[in-house]
C-alpha cells in the first residue's frame, strides 16, 4: 500500500541546531493490517508518521503509494504503484485528504461548532453538497452511537465521546488508511481497550490502520497484525503476529 | 457546481468563526466603518456641492465684466455698454447693480442686488437669512442706512424661496431708485456688466476684443468662475482626506497587527483544519472571506450612514467647520448625489489599504504547518 | 498639483500596487535561481509556501488595476471643467504628454496581469509546477511596467494645473485634424464596420475550429488582441456615435458616465473579459506538450475559448443593437 525507502527527515540543515528525526527508513505498510510503530517519544515516530500520511515531504527518499490509494491520485497510473514525493502542497493535500484519516493524541476537535460540523470539515474543500454532506456524517455518528450527540458543542462531551466523534472525523472522506499517533495518551484504561477494539472493526472492514504508540495496551493488543520498533530516528525490530 | 459549493462551504465555516471571536471583530468593523463614514461623508459632500454650484452658475450670466482701476475693482460707465454691445457675436449687454450691505445691528453682510424683475420702488425681496437675523417677516417694514448716513424705510415685501437659500440666504433684491440712492451711485454707474454671447466657442475672442476696446476692463467667463469654484472645493476636500491620513494610518495598522496578532486559539484551529485535509489555498480562502464580509460590512454601512449624514442631516458633524465665521450661514438640503466614480475613490481609499494590509498575516496565518497540531 | 480626492486615491491604490509587485519579483528571482519541485529541503518547501503569497498579491493587483483603470477614466471626467477647452476626458488626457501614455499602460498592465494569472491557473493543475520559472520570469519582466504606469500617472497628475489650454473632444477627435487621435476618428464608418465585423466573425470562427479541432490556438488568441483594437477603434470611429446622438462626438469615455446608465461599464468588461480570456488560450499554447499538463491544458484552454467568446458576443450584441435601434442615423451623409 505505503513504500517508503531511504527516507530522511533532517530540520534545520546546515545549521549548528541541525536535527536529523528519521533516518534510512525503509518500510512497506501493508493493505488491511493494523500496524503498531513502538518506541519512546523523540523517537522521530510522529515525524515518520506524518511522512507515511502525506502530511510532511522527506528531506531525501521516495514514497510509492498502490492498491486503493491509486485512485486519488492527481494523475493517470499505468504501473501498480506511483511516486508522491515530490508532489507540491496542494496535491499531497488532496491525496491525504480523500486517501488518508487522522486521529489525533488530543483529539484535536473545534470547540465553539457542534459535533457534526466538526466531522464535516475535513470534508469542506471537496464540494461536496451540503445536504448530502450531513447525512453521510450523521450516519457515521450513528454507527458510533453518537446520534443523541450531534448538536451537541464538542466542550460537553465526555471522553469516551470526543475520542469517537473523532474516529467518526477521520472516516467522513472514505479514507483507505487510518492512522492514529498516540491515541491512548490520554485515555484510561477501559477507554483504550475500546478504542482498539473499533480500530479491529476496521480493519475487518478493509481498512488499513498505522498506529504510533509507547502504550503496551496498544503494542501487545491481539488484534495488532504488527509491530515495527523506532529508535532515534530509525526503524529496528519487527514482530508480527500471524 | 464543486466549486460553488466549496465556496459556500468555506463561507459558512468563516462566518462561524467570525462570531465566535465577537469582540476582536466588532471592534474592527466599528473602527472600518468610521473611517469610511468620515471618508465617504466629505466625498459625497464635496462632490454634491460641486454639482451644485454648477447648477447654480449655470444661471450666471457668460460674460462679467468688470472695471479696474488701480488693481482695485471700480464701477463701469455707460459707455462701455455701448462700445461692448457692438462688438461681433454679443447679443446683449446689461449693466448690473449689486453691492454689499453691512448691519451692525446683526452683525452681518447683506448683498443688495437690483434685478430684471423689480420689486417696485420703496419695496424689498429678502432672503430668509436676512429676515432671520433681523427678526422680521414679510409685511414688516425696515431700515436701511444710505452712505450718506440716512435712514431708508422699506417694506419687505415676500421673502426669497428657501430651496434656493444656499444662494439667496443672505440676498436683498431692491429697485434701482433706492439702490442708487443707498450706495451713492449716480446714475450711468453700474457695478458691472453681463453678457450674453451668440456662440459659446467664441466667449475667449470676445473676452480679447473687450480688453484691446478697453484696458482697464477685466472680462470674466463662467467657465473661469466653475472652475475656480472647482479648484476651490477639489482643494478643501483633498486637503480634508489629507488631514485624514492620519486616521487611515492607524486603522490600517489596527487592522494589520489584528491579522498578525493570531491568538493560540486560532492558529490551533488552522492547523487542526490543515491537519484533516484543508490546503494552504483553502485557508486563504477562508481569510479571503473573513476580510471580504469585514470590509463589505463596514463599507457599506459607512456609506449608507454618510449619505444620511450628508444629504438628511445637511452634515451636521462637519457644520462648525463650514459655518466658520459665517452668521447667515443657509440651512439647505444638499441634492442625493452618489456616483460611480465615488465609490470606487472610497474603495480606493479604505479597502484597498486594508486588503493589503492583511496579505501577508493572511498568508502567515494560512501556511501553518499541518503537522504542526501532532506535536 | 490638484489635490482632487480621487487622485489622492490613484496615487495610493498606484504605489501599494507598484510595491506589492517589487516585493513579489524580488522573491521571483530567487525562485528562478533556486527553484526544484523535486527537493524535499527547507528552502524549496519556503518557496513553494510563497509562490501562494505571490498567486494571491496577482490576484488582488488583477482586480484592483481593472478598478483603476476605471477610475483614471472618471478622474480625468471630474476634472475636464478645469481646462479650457477639454470636453470630455479626453481632453483632460491631452493636457501633458503622460496623461495617454499611462492609459495604454493601464490597459496593458491588466491584460499583462490577466495574462499572468491564467498561466499561474494552468500551472497549479500540473502535478509538478512544471511553468514556475516561466511564470516568475515573466512577472519579473511585467514589474517595471507595473512601476512605470505609477511614475508616469505621477507626473500626469503633478503636472496639471487648471486653466491649461487644451484641444477639446471635438477638435481632437474630428476628422481633419493631425494627431493620432484625429486619424483614428476619421476611419470611414461603412469600411470600418465591415472590417470590425469581418475580424470578429473570424475570430468566432478560429474560436469554434479551436473548440473542436484543438489546433491554430495562436491564431485565434491573436484573432482576439486584433478584435480588442479594431472594436476599440470601432467605438470611437462609428459605436460610440449611436450612444450620444452626435456626428461629431467621437469620445469613447464619456458612455461611462451616469448620463448614458453607465454603459460603457458592461461594454469595456465584457470586451476586456473576451481580451484576456482569448489572449489566455494563446499563452499556453507552447506549453501543451509538457506531460504533466497534456492532459489539462486542452481541456483549460477550451473554457477559455468559450468565456472569450461569450464576452465578445456580449459586446458585439450590444453595439449593434445600439446601432440598430438608435434613432440616429449615420450613413446618408
Amino acid at each position: 500500500m505505503i513504500e517508503l525507502r531511504g527516507i530522511e527527515k533532517v530540520f534545520n540543515a546546515g545549521k549548528p541546531n541541525e536535527f536529523r528525526a528519521v533516518e534510512g527508513v525503509n518500510l512497506s505498510v501493508e493493505v488491511g493490517m493494523i500496524t503498531v510503530i513502538k518506541g519512546p517519544s523523540g523517537s522521530g515516530k510522529t515525524t515518520l508518521l506524518g511522512i507515511i500520511g502525506c502530511m510532511a515531504r522527506p528531506t531525501s527518499g521516495r514514497i510509492y503509494l498502490s492498491g486503493r490509494l491509486t485512485q486519488v491520485l492527481p494523475f493517470a497510473v499505468e504501473e501498480a504503484s506511483a511516486e508522491v514525493t515530490s508532489l507540491p502542497e496542494k496535491f499531497l493535500t488532496d491525496i491525504r485528504r480523500r486517501g488518508f484519516g487522522f486521529i489525533f493524541q488530543q483529539f484535536n476537535l473545534i470547540k465553539g461548532i457542534t459535533v457534526l460540523e466538526n466531522v464535516m470539515l475535513p470534508a469542506y474543500p471537496e464540494g461536496e453538497d451540503f445536504h448530502s454532506l450531513s447525512a453521510r456524517a450523521e450516519g457515521l455518528l450513528q454507527a458510533f452511537n453518537l446520534s443523541g450527540k450531534v448538536s451537541s458543542r464538542v466542550e460537553w462531551l465526555s471522553g469516551g465521546e470526543a475520542q469517537r466523534v473523532a474516529i467518526a472525523r477521520a472516516l467522513i472522506n472514505n479514507p483507505a488508511v487510518v492512522i492514529a499517533d498516540e491515541p491512548t495518551a490520554h485515555l484510561d484504561t477501559k477507554l483504550s481497550g475500546e478504542f482498539m477494539a473499533i480500530m479491529a472493526q476496521l480493519r475487518d472492514k478493509g481498512e488499513t490502520v498505522i498506529i504510533a504508540s509507547h502504550d503496551p495496551i496498544v503494542y501487545d493488543a491481539p488484534i495488532v497484525d504488527r509491530v515495527v520498533e523506532m529508535r532515534d530516528g530509525r526503524i529496528g525490530a519487527e514482530r508480527r503476529t500471524k | 457546481m464543486k466549486w460553488i459549493e466549496k465556496q459556500r462551504n468555506i463561507i459558512d465555516f468563516t462566518l462561524s468563526s467570525l462570531l465566535r471571536r465577537k469582540t476582536k471583530n466588532i471592534a474592527l468593523v466599528f473602527v472600518y466603518t468610521v473611517i469610511v463614514f468620515v471618508l465617504a461623508s466629505v466625498v459625497f459632500f464635496s462632490h454634491s456641492i460641486k454639482k451644485e454650484a454648477s447648477i447654480i452658475l449655470q444661471g450666471s450670466p457668460e460674460i462679467i465684466v468688470q472695471r479696474l482701476s488701480a488693481g482695485m475693482h471700480a464701477l463701469i460707465p455707460e459707455e462701455y455698454v455701448s462700445g461692448i454691445a457692438k462688438i461681433r457675436g454679443v447679443t446683449s449687454v446689461t449693466g448690473r447693480l449689486w453691492g454689499y450691505y453691512y448691519e451692525p445691528t446683526a452683525r452681518a453682510n447683506f448683498t443688495l442686488l437690483s434685478p430684471e424683475e423689480q420689486p417696485g420702488e420703496g419695496n424689498i425681496m429678502a432672503g430668509e437669512g436676512v429676515l432671520r437675523v433681523l427678526h422680521a417677516s414679510p409685511g414688516d417694514i425696515l431700515s436701511l442706512t444710505s452712505y450718506k448716513g440716512e435712514q431708508v424705510s422699506l417694506r419687505v415685501k415676500g421673502s426669497l424661496p428657501t430651496s434656493s437659500s444656499l444662494v439667496s440666504a443672505d440676498l436683498i433684491l431692491i429697485s434701482e431708485g433706492d439702490f442708487r440712492n443707498i450706495f451713492g451711485f449716480s446714475k450711468g454707474l453700474f457695478t458691472d456688466l453681463a453678457l450674453r454671447v451668440r456662440n459659446p466657442r467664441e466667449r475667449v475672442t470676445i473676452a480679447k476684443k473687450i480688453k484691446e476696446l478697453y484696458p482697464d476692463a477685466r472680462p470674466i467667463i463662467r467657465d473661469e468662475i466653475l472652475r475656480t469654484y472647482d479648484s476651490v472645493f477639489n482643494w478643501r476636500s483633498g486637503l480634508l482626506l489629507m488631514v485624514m491620513t492620519g486616521a487611515i494610518l492607524a486603522f490600517i495598522i489596527f487592522a494589520w497587527d489584528k491579522a498578525t496578532g493570531l491568538s493560540a486559539e486560532e492558529r490551533r484551529e488552522i492547523g487542526i483544519l490543515k491537519a484533516v485535509g484543508w490546503e494552504t489555498s483553502d485557508i486563504l480562502l477562508m481569510k479571503f472571506w473573513e476580510g471580504a464580509s469585514m470590509s463589505l460590512s463596514s463599507f457599506l454601512g459607512g456609506v449608507i450612514l454618510a449619505y444620511f449624514h450628508v444629504f438628511f442631516t445637511s452634515s451636521a458633524l462637519f457644520a462648525p467647520v463650514l459655518k466658520g465665521w459665517s452668521v447667515l450661514y443657509p440651512e439647505f438640503r444638499l441634492t442625493p448625489f452618489i456616483d460611480v466614480g465615488g465609490v470606487m475613490t472610497l474603495f480606493f481609499l479604505t479597502v484597498l489599504p486594508y486588503t493589503v494590509a492583511t496579505i501577508i498575516p493572511s498568508w502567515r496565518a494560512a501556511i501553518v504547518d499541518p503537522d504542526s497540531v501532532m506535536r | 498639483m490638484i489635490l482632487h480626492p480621487s487622485i489622492i486615491a490613484l496615487f495610493v491604490s498606484s504605489i501599494l500596487i507598484s510595491v506589492l509587485l517589487l516585493y513579489s519579483s524580488y522573491y521571483g528571482v530567487v525562485i528562478v535561481r533556486k527553484w526544484d519541485i523535486r527537493s524535499g529541503s527547507e528552502q524549496q518547501l519556503e518557496l513553494e509556501r510563497r509562490t501562494y503569497l505571490i498567486a494571491t498579491i496577482l490576484t488582488n493587483v488583477f482586480a484592483f488595476q481593472l478598478i483603476s483603470l476605471f477610475l483614471y477614466v472618471y478622474t480625468a471626467d471630474s476634472l475636464h471643467d478645469l481646462f479650457t477647452g477639454a470636453m470630455c476626458p479626453a481632453g483632460t488626457f491631452n493636457v501633458n504628454g503622460y496623461g495617454y501614455p499611462t492609459l495604454l499602460l493601464k490597459i496593458f498592465n491588466f491584460l499583462a496581469a490577466g495574462m499572468w494569472l491564467i498561466l499561474n491557473y494552468a500551472d497549479t493543475r500540473a502535478y509538478d509546477y512544471p511553468l514556475t520559472k516561466s511564470k516568475y520570469r515573466l512577472l519579473i519582466v511585467l514589474t517595471p511596467f507595473i512601476v512605470a504606469e505609477t511614475f508616469l500617472q505621477g507626473k500626469f497628475f503633478l503636472g496639471l494645473k487648471a486653466d491649461i489650454i487644451t484641444s477639446c473632444c471635438g477638435s481632437l477627435f474630428s476628422a481633419g485634424s493631425g494627431g493620432v487621435a484625429s486619424e483614428l476618428a476619421s476611419v470611414p464608418s461603412i469600411p470600418g464596420k465591415i472590417a470590425f465585423y469581418t475580424i470578429i466573425t473570424l475570430t468566432f470562427a478560429s474560436g469554434a475550429y479551436f473548440y473542436m479541432r484543438g489546433r491554430l490556438g495562436c491564431l485565434f488568441a491573436g484573432l482576439c488582441g486584433l478584435s480588442f483594437i479594431t472594436s476599440i477603434i470601432s467605438v470611437i470611429s462609428f459605436f460610440s456615435l449611436y450612444y450620444y446622438e452626435l456626428p461629431s462626438h467621437h469620445c469613447p469615455f464619456d458612455i461611462l458616465q451616469s448620463g448614458y446608465r453607465y454603459v460603457g461599464y458592461p461594454l469595456y468588461i465584457a470586451l476586456f473579459t473576451g481580451t484576456v480570456a482569448g489572449m489566455g488560450v494563446g499563452i499556453l499554447m507552447p506549453f501543451r506538450n509538457i506531460s504533466s499538463l497534456r492532459e489539462q491544458v486542452p481541456s483549460i484552454q477550451r473554457r477559455f475559448v468559450v468565456i472569450a467568446l461569450a464576452g465578445f458576443l456580449v459586446f458585439v450584441i450590444m453595439v449593434t443593437q445600439r446601432m440598430i435601434f438608435s434613432d440616429f442615423k449615420l450613413e446618408g451623409y
